[in-house]
């Protein structure tokens, strides 16, 4: 994952130098137990709070009056909410990369940014889980019916159906990364439960807490329980996105038929993920003035992940084109030139723009140890990623096979409020959690400080 | 919405502005606000007027649909039996009656099917020589018109209700007053009419009131002074078109589809020992606006309507082939023309309604000439008991309007206030008379001005009797009984005969009929199918109403239509010409007209759909796709590519037209083929009074009024347009790209290339090795193989089939704005594509291609349902399960011929009560949220398996025939156990010249498409 | 540091766990319940009719046989319910003051049909069609119960979807031989096993991928 690290420069070290137990405890648990909040945390979580009172808004009429509200229609059945159903998904894939794969490879630097990573991943699949429902035309069968229950019609869902795979794909995958991250926040939990002042928080924490008293036995057993989990979600990273991606593959479209979409998906999930990850350290850092503890050298580390996935997602556009031409297949063909010259031109071109061309400053250290630089690029790739899946679902359906069925397909204000709905719950959500929960490990990063190397080396 | 409260606002608004014109009221803010509110469409959905009731009725409905199938009570129902039961009457199972729709005043002969009491669909009368079993677009919609909740209602005096008693009260009164002066101020005025009981009606009020007359008003009327003419296109070789669309537009299109496609169809399917006698006919059309009839032609010539009349002179061998300009209107002139006295005595010259008498002079002589008159063609005296020239009959009218001589004015139908000519300024004139009477279905322009409006009673609600267009006799007989009081033409001309006071329609209608059977009516003699007179006058009787017709009454056969003394009724003026109406009318109207000289020519044309405007509250025609733009709700102007890039136009363009010193506007609309120079406007929009459906939406809209063009001395065509763009308009069209894009989803060869190598079509395609698919086989040798094949060499892309599937799948209007999203809901869809280069008009050749459900044995859209709501059936059917689907639409992104459609809002009226009986109870009415699809019909599978399975045997070929495949009039859609090698389905798929949409798929689609042959002349090609 | 919480919350917290968990599954099995009860499916309940018709009576002690009133149940898809007419053939001679038939002799006086409660209500995406079923040997019994013994009808079957299939996927177990399908006490013969496969074969009895495709009963 990591690059060889060139002789001439010395990374940035993993946590500013001078810190003790004591330091980092109060540095972190500071910001959960101290009764005030940055004004610039009020502020945004009143916004993003409204943003998601803008959703319940869009959900409700949805649901009174039909899918018809948006911009679907035939031939372009699937919309916005497809899209941001994979756009989130792959956002959630950061977090369990980072906490299970780096962890699993003993990649250190994982620590300061694992915790906010999984939050990130939980509220990032709560948004994603929410499209695949509310897209059906009778949500309020869809949400049971695809469900296998011995029932009164004594029939089972259509197990062949991608969609049923999702199902079971998102729904562990949540499940699994939610245990994980609550695991991980136990040690925390009980530090936060005695360094408490005021009762009710100390119990609220107690409670959480599970009764941890970090004794041997306790450690031993949360490291088993960790390593167990982390085993576990690790093959969850590479299958979540697979399966999404057979919701296309499986079908007979032209741009969606393809067998680049497994791996091609889930580079570009991890791409994205990266990037939001990024797109939230370094204005957190700056607010809580962690700096310390995310250093220049988990933002470079970050961003060169970003670099390699984005070089993985552009070899699969490049792929996506190359078949156009080589499978020789009059559809394949027209679809790759529909999706670069068609009615959707732009879209393609922006996204390449995105998606390929940004990331190359990355190649520049300059760049990558610049936190505005690197926030720049990580906003631009999200833009690119959401462009993505728009390219994939949207200019393959517009025009397939008879083009006496072509048509168009244009997002309406319902699409608009329920996509930015989203990311407002999203926004609320994520700063919640930052206010009442350890956003970095405070029990890992002790092991970061000078004074525990010797724990370090006999550790995990 | 509260339909009531809007007419009670409507009769207010009329109350005070009963004396002013429609143009001037139809910019009141009553009116504007009445129209808004009648219009569905025009309300968005947060600012909607009547928001709340949306809110509970959506409300509501969403937790119905909850109902469906989660585990919640269902209401309680109610069973209601009958008191005393019917005999014949079976509950669950429908009755099939014979009757007729009369369209233009001929009958269009059908079967109605009727559930419990109600009628729900209509089919061609498969007997009926005039229809063969077919029907058109016009016929199968007339059941939603029936049950329009926005038909007039009750009888009504200055916009108060008022009883049938009044009505005949006040008749009565004006008939005392009338009675010394023998009629001087009594007028009628009809449409076109064939009813020989009405004629005798008419005969015999005229005896009472010799002064009285009685005018005629089609807007559609053919040209005056051209000789009607019945033409036998079996016996067609070369068939030339001069401007003619026989292939649609009234009910004797029904039988010449039938016999024109049914002669390409043997050609095509001929094998190699018998191709001698079965030659494919050959048809060139020389014509103006772009038809069916010339999409389907073999050539054709596109000229301006004004350049036809020299075109045909041409055709004849006199001179005016000169005229032409561009050799290949030379060429062409030329080879028609040879190829025509290549074939005398089985050719055909066919002249347009719309083209001058002259023209129709010179068709009839080349008939002559040709030897072709009594053998493809026959001429005679016209069907209409009032033929002759309806622009003089209306003008002569108001003219007397005008100088005040009409006392009482009784309008039997039609809706002159708004279709007549805009130089004869009815609405004023009708002003002028003491007392008006309108006999309408709907409130409409008419009505809104008249004194007394009567509601007219519907086809199927009426007794009555019509001509078919050959002459056959056609008895109408009610499915139901009038649902708002409406009383037919027969009932109120009953009230100014003193013998048939108090007489209802069935009297009148069988009183006369019996009577001619009885031979006191002159020129009447009625035999059996077999050539045998009746047993009994009640026999005779029982044998008319269930057949529907009666034999031997065809003009070919039977003086009858000479004979049943109908002409005496004609007004003065009409008679004149209709007297002579076989000759070829001299007079003013047959002169030649001038070849147009400067400035743009414009043509006038019904609407292919809504007609001249009467069908303008018929949602199913409104959103019916018009043929080649696919535009649907809105009237366009047609011009060609080069014309519209010459004046910078493209579609969507809102025009103004000025012609003649009056403006209107209208939506351009490119299409390829049509003539140079030359602009075609369709009348029948821009109505300003009718229902919820068919009122103009706008401002904008109610500017689609072209009769305001159009002049009493040239109808169908002239010159001196000019037009301007004045803005932009939203056009809602089903397709968008008519290009093939070397695809052949539509495979197309020359008869003489198929038959040399039948090949020729499987090499359009590739077809993929059977086992090259991962869906299991499935084995449907124990079970019915179902296949449909549609035959491209047959079809017409008349729209009969979405229609027909439209009434017998209970499938939703949806609306121009969802149409516009790309939401419409047929079941079949007729695609439309085009070859040849847009900026030359000859070179382009148009294709039609019906798409239903390909029922496909290794299906996309099974496979990808989470729920199984899509699954397939063991006779190869992909059944769709409204009540599983929870709709996730990946089923139809799956879909590679994209024939799912999926209700996206609830698309289904469940408000309206009158639209309930109209549903057919053998299919789930779908709710929002489900998808839905072509099934072939299942619920008629069903039936046929489950009698068949009662009586131990299979079912029989031909037993189960679709709802789209019995409505087409060209027989070009067959359906069948292809397990039975014997089942005429089976002997079609074998064809060379079957093949599968996309077959490179390896869908294996059901569906399979016949390729269309053509016959070029060598010559040409 | 001060104790939180008291010894015993371990407890407690070890409990809540179970209680938790049967909690759930005690909710399910309410939900699961209620969609098969009798309040949902209408099985076995009662509804109060215009006229306490018995079938008990009619049926079994008169012997009156089905196809008397319900006249159409061998060719349409409803067994009709009788016309006023067919309860007067022979109320006009006998019980012709009973007051209980007082509804009856109103509606047949004054031309107003009567207006029964449904009882065996299928949704209306169901088409069920019992020529079919009468035809290839399903007892009427085999639905709609003994009516013979039932002074008020009610619905002896769930009717629903489970229930239907399971004649249509093994209809074997389920026919009788026509000529018993009005008789409300015929027993199937205990020791003959394919006793049932001889009819279907005989009856032509569609095969179960026929009887269980999805538009034999819906469309």
């Amino acid at each position: 994952m990591i690059n060889p690290k060139p002789a001439t420069y010395e990374p940035a070290p993993l946590i500013e130098p001078g810190h003790t137990f004591g330091s980092i405890t109060d540095k972190i648990g500071g910001v959960v137990l101290t009764t005030k909040q940055p004004l610039s945390w009020i502020i945004v979580v009143s916004i993003g709070f409204m943003i998601m009172g803008m959703l319940g808004m869009a959900v409700t009429w949805l649901l009174l009056k039909g899918t018809g509200i948006w911009g679907v229609n035939i031939p372009v059945g699937w919309g916005f909410a497809i899209i941001n159903f994979v756009w989130w998904i792959g956002i959630g894939h950061a977090g369990t990369l980072i906490s299970a794969i780096l962890l699993l490879l003993k990649q250190g630097w994982r620590t300061s940014i694992n915790r906010f990573a999984e939050g990130m991943t939980i509220f990032a699949v709560m948004c994603a889980g929410l499209f695949p429902l509310i897209h059906t035309g009778r949500p309020w069968l869809a949400a049971y019916w695809l469900f296998p229950y011995p029932n009164s019609m004594s029939i089972w869902p259509q197990f062949r159906s991608p969609l049923i795979w999702d199902v079971f794909a998102v729904s562990t995958y949540f499940t699994v990364s939610l245990l994980f991250w609550y695991v991980g926040l136990i040690p925390d939990l009980a530090t936060l439960r005695d360094k408490a002042k005021l009762k009710p928080v100390k119990v609220a924490y107690g409670m959480l807490a599970l009764g941890w008293r970090g004794s041997a036995r306790h450690w031993q057993r949360y490291e088993h329980i960790y390593l167990l989990l982390a085993g576990l979600s690790t093959p969850l990273v590479l299958s979540v996105h697979t399966v999404v991606s057979f919701d296309f593959s499986i079908g007979i479209i032209p741009g969606w038929h393809a067998t680049i979409f497994p791996p091609y998906f889930v580079a570009g999930a991890i791409y994205a993920g990266f990037a939001m990850v990024l797109t939230l350290a370094i204005p957190l850092r700056k607010v809580y003035g962690m700096e310390d503890f995310i250093t220049m050298r988990h933002l470079e580390n970050m961003g060169k992940v970003t670099l390699l996935t984005g070089m993985i997602v552009g070899y699969g556009y490049i792929s996506e084109a190359f078949f156009g031409w080589y499978s020789a297949n009059k559809y394949e063909g027209f679809m790759i030139l529909n999706r670069m010259f068609g009615p959707y031109w732009y879209m393609y071109w922006t996204l390449i723009f995105c998606n390929i061309i940004t990331p190359q400053a990355l190649w520049f250290r300059k760049v990558r140890t610049t936190p505005m630089g690197l926030f720049a690029v990580a906003m631009i790739v999200n833009v690119g990623m959401w462009l993505e899946r728009f390219v994939i679902v949207v200019t393959s359906l517009h025009r397939d096979f008879l083009p006496s069925s072509w048509g168009m397909y244009y997002g309406t204000v319902w699409d608009w409020m329920t996509f930015i709905g989203t990311i407002g719950m999203f926004v609320t959500f994520f700063f919640l959690f930052v206010r009442f929960l350890p956003m970095i490990s405070i029990f890992e990063m002790r092991t970061m400080a000078p004074a525990a190397k010797m724990k370090e080396s006999e550790g995990h | 919405m509260d339909s009531s409260a809007i007419r009670s606002r409507l009769a207010g608004a009329e109350g005070r502005l009963f004396w002013r014109s429609l143009g001037e009221l139809s910019d009141t803010p009553q009116f504007r606000e009445y129209l808004h509110r009648e219009f569905p469409e025009q309300a968005s959905q947060w600012n909607n007027p009547k928001g709340r009731r949306e809110f509970l009725k959506l409300m509501s409905a969403s937790l119905a649909l909850a109902g469906v199938g989660a585990c919640v009570k269902q209401p309680e129902e109610r069973i209601v039996p009958y008191v005393r039961q019917p005999e014949e009457m079976v509950p669950g199972r429908p009755l099939f009656f014979a009757t007729a729709i009369p369209f233009g005043g001929v009958a269009a002969p059908v079967l109605v099917e009727s559930h419990e009491g109600h009628p729900t669909k209509v089919e061609g009368n498969p007997q009926h020589p005039a229809a063969l079993g077919g029907s058109d677009i016009f016929a199968q919609a007339s059941i939603l018109t029936l049950y329009d909740p926005d038909r007039l209602q009750s009888i009504r005096f200055r916009s108060e209700v008022r009883g049938w008693g009044d009505f005949f009260s006040a008749m009565k009164g004006q008939l005392g007053a009338q009675r010394p002066r023998q009629g001087a101020g009594l007028r009628f005025l009809t449409e076109r009419l064939t009813s020989a009981s009405a004629a005798e009606q008419i005969a015999t009020i005229k005896q009472a009131y010799p002064q009285a007359k009685w005018h005629v008003w089609d807007p559609t009327a053919k040209a005056a002074g051209a000789p009607s003419a019945t033409y036998d296109f079996t016996k067609a070789d070369v068939v030339v078109t001069l401007d003619a669309d026989f292939l649609t537009g009234g009910p004797a299109a029904i039988r010449y589809t039938r016999d024109f496609a049914g002669r390409r169809r043997a050609a095509a399917d001929a094998e190699a020992a018998e191709a001698a006698e079965h030659v494919m006919n050959r048809l060139y059309a020389i014509e103006s606006t772009p038809t069916l009839t010339g999409a389907k032609a073999d050539h054709r010539l596109p000229l301006r309507a004004s350049e036809i009349a020299a075109a045909a002179q041409a055709l004849s061998g006199g001179n005016g082939s000169g005229t032409f300009s561009n050799s290949a209107a030379q060429a062409f002139i030329a080879a028609a023309a040879k190829d025509l006295q290549a074939h005398r005595g089985r050719s055909l010259v066919v002249a347009g309604d719309y083209q001058p008498a002259a023209v129709h002079a010179i068709a009839r002589q080349m008939n002559e000439a040709l030897g072709n008159v009594g053998v493809t063609v026959t001429y005679g005296p016209s069907v209409d008991i009032n033929a002759g020239d309806h622009a003089a009959s209306l003008r002569e009218l108001t003219q007397a309007m005008h100088s005040g001589q009409v006392d009482l004015l009784v309008i039997l139908g039609g809706n002159p206030v708004f279709t007549a000519p805009a130089d004869l300024h009815f609405d004023v004139a009708l002003t002028k008379v003491a007392l008006s009477v309108s006999l309408s279905m709907f409130p409409d322009e008419t009505a809104f001005v008249t004194h007394w409006n009567v509601p007219e009673a519907h086809p199927l609600e009426s007794w009555g009797d019509a001509r078919a267009f050959d002459g056959t006799v056609t008895v109408m007989q009610p499915l139901i009984a009038p649902l708002y009081d409406g009383k037919t033409l027969q009932e109120v001309l009953a009230v100014f005969i003193d013998a048939q006071t108090g007489k209802n329609a069935h009297d009148l209608v069988k009183e006369f009929w019996t009577r001619a059977y009885a031979g006191t009516v002159p020129g009447w003699t009625f035999t059996d199918p077999t050539g045998q007179p009746f047993k009994s006058a009640d026999s005779f009787w029982r044998h008319v109403l269930h057949d529907g017709w009666i034999t031997g009454t065809a003009a070919a056969e039977n003086g009858g239509r000479r004979a049943e003394g109908g002409n005496v009724a004609t007004s003065d003026a009409v008679a004149s010409t209709s007297a002579q109406a076989p000759a070829i009318a001299p007079g003013p109207s047959s002169a030649l007209p001038p070849p147009s000289s400067s400035g743009l020519e414009i043509i006038f044309r019904p609407d292919p759909m809504i007609w001249d405007g009467r069908f303008a509250n018929n949602g199913w025609l409104q959103e019916l796709p018009k043929p080649f733009t696919k535009i649907t709700w809105d009237p366009t102007a047609w011009m060609s590519a080069n014309l519209a890039k010459e004046k910078g136009l493209i579609d969507g363009d809102l025009v103004e037209l000025r012609y003649r010193g009056n403006t209107a506007k209208l939506p351009v609309a490119v299409v390829p083929g049509h003539p140079e120079q030359s602009v075609t406007v369709f009348y029948g929009y821009g109505r300003q009074v009718t229902g919820r459906v068919g009122s103009s939406a706008d401002a904008t809209a109610r500017e689609f009024d072209v009769y305001k063009l159009r002049t009493s001395d040239a109808l169908h065509f002239g010159t001196g347009l000019e037009i301007a763009k004045v803005g932009r308009y939203l056009l809602a069209r089903t397709q968008e790209h008519h290009l093939m894009e070397d695809r052949h989803p539509v495979r197309i060869a020359t008869v003489e290339e198929y038959r040399k190598d039948p090949e020729v079509i499987a090499r359009f395609g590739e077809r993929p090795p059977r086992t090259l698919t991962m869906i299991p086989d499935w084995d449907y040798s124990q079970h019915y193989k179902w296949g449909l094949s549609i035959d491209l060499t047959s079809c017409t892309g008349c729209n009969t089939c979405t229609i027909a599937c439209q009434s017998e799948n209970n499938i939703p209007v949806v609306g121009k704005e969802q149409v516009d999203n790309g939401r419409e809901m047929h079941w079949i869809r007729v695609d439309h594509y085009y070859e040849g280069t847009p900026e030359d008009a000859n070179s382009i050749k148009t294709h039609h291609q019906p798409v239903p459900c390909m029922q496909c044995e290794k299906a996309p859209c099974e496979l990808v349902c989470p729920v199984g709501a899509t699954t397939h059936s063991a006779e190869g059917l992909n059944d769709m399960v409204y009540n599983r689907c929870v709709g996730t639409r990946y089923c139809s992104n799956n879909c590679p011929y994209k024939v799912r459609r999926f209700n996206f809002l609830l698309f289904q009226d469940w408000e309206t009560p009158s639209l309930e009986p109209l549903r057919n109870p053998d299919v789930t009415v779908r709710s929002r949220g489900v998808m839905e699809k072509c099934t072939y019909c299942v619920q008629r599978i069903n039936l046929a398996r489950i009698d068949a399975k009662r009586e131990d045997r299979e079912i029989r070929d031909g037993e189960i025939v679709p709802a789209c495949a019995s409505a087409c009039p060209a027989d070009a859609i067959v359906f069948g156990n292809l397990n039975d090698p014997n089942a005429r389905v089976s002997k079609l798929a074998a064809r060379e010249r079957t093949y599968g949409l996309l077959e490179e798929l390896n869908t294996r689609p059901r569906t399979t498409y016949m390729a269309e042959l053509r016959n070029p002349n060598p010559e040409l090609s | 540091m001060s104790q939180v919480f008291h010894r015993s919350t371990n407890i407690w917290s070890k409990v809540s766990i179970v209680l938790g968990l049967a909690f759930v599954t005690f909710l399910a099995w309410i939900v699961v319940s209620l969609s098969w009860s009798g309040y949902v499916t209408g099985q076995s309940v009662t509804v109060d009719q215009p006229v306490q018709f018995s079938h008990a009576h009619h049926v079994g002690s008169m012997g009156i046989d089905c196809r008397y009133c319900h006249t159409t149940v061998e060719e349409s898809p409803f067994a009709n319910i009788p016309p006023t007419k067919t309860c007067m053939n022979c109320h006009s001679q006998i019980w012709t003051s009973a007051p209980i038939l007082e509804p009856v002799r109103a509606s047949f006086r004054d031309n107003t049909p009567l207006r029964w409660t449904r009882v065996h209500d299928l949704p209306d995406f169901v088409y069920f069609n019992h020529s079919i079923h009468v035809a290839k040997g399903v007892g009427c019994v085999t639905c709609h119960g003994r009516v013979d013994r039932m002074p008020l009808m009610l619905q002896e079957n769930s009717l629903q979807m489970s229930w239907c299939l399971n004649c249509h996927r093994n209809p074997d177990q389920y026919i009788r031989p026509r000529d018993q399908v009005f008789s409300m006490t015929y027993e199937r013969p205990a020791n003959d096993p394919d006793f049932g496969k001889r009819l279907v074969t005989e009856y032509k009895i569609a095969d179960v991928k026929q009887l269980t495709s999805c538009s034999t009963c819906h469309r």
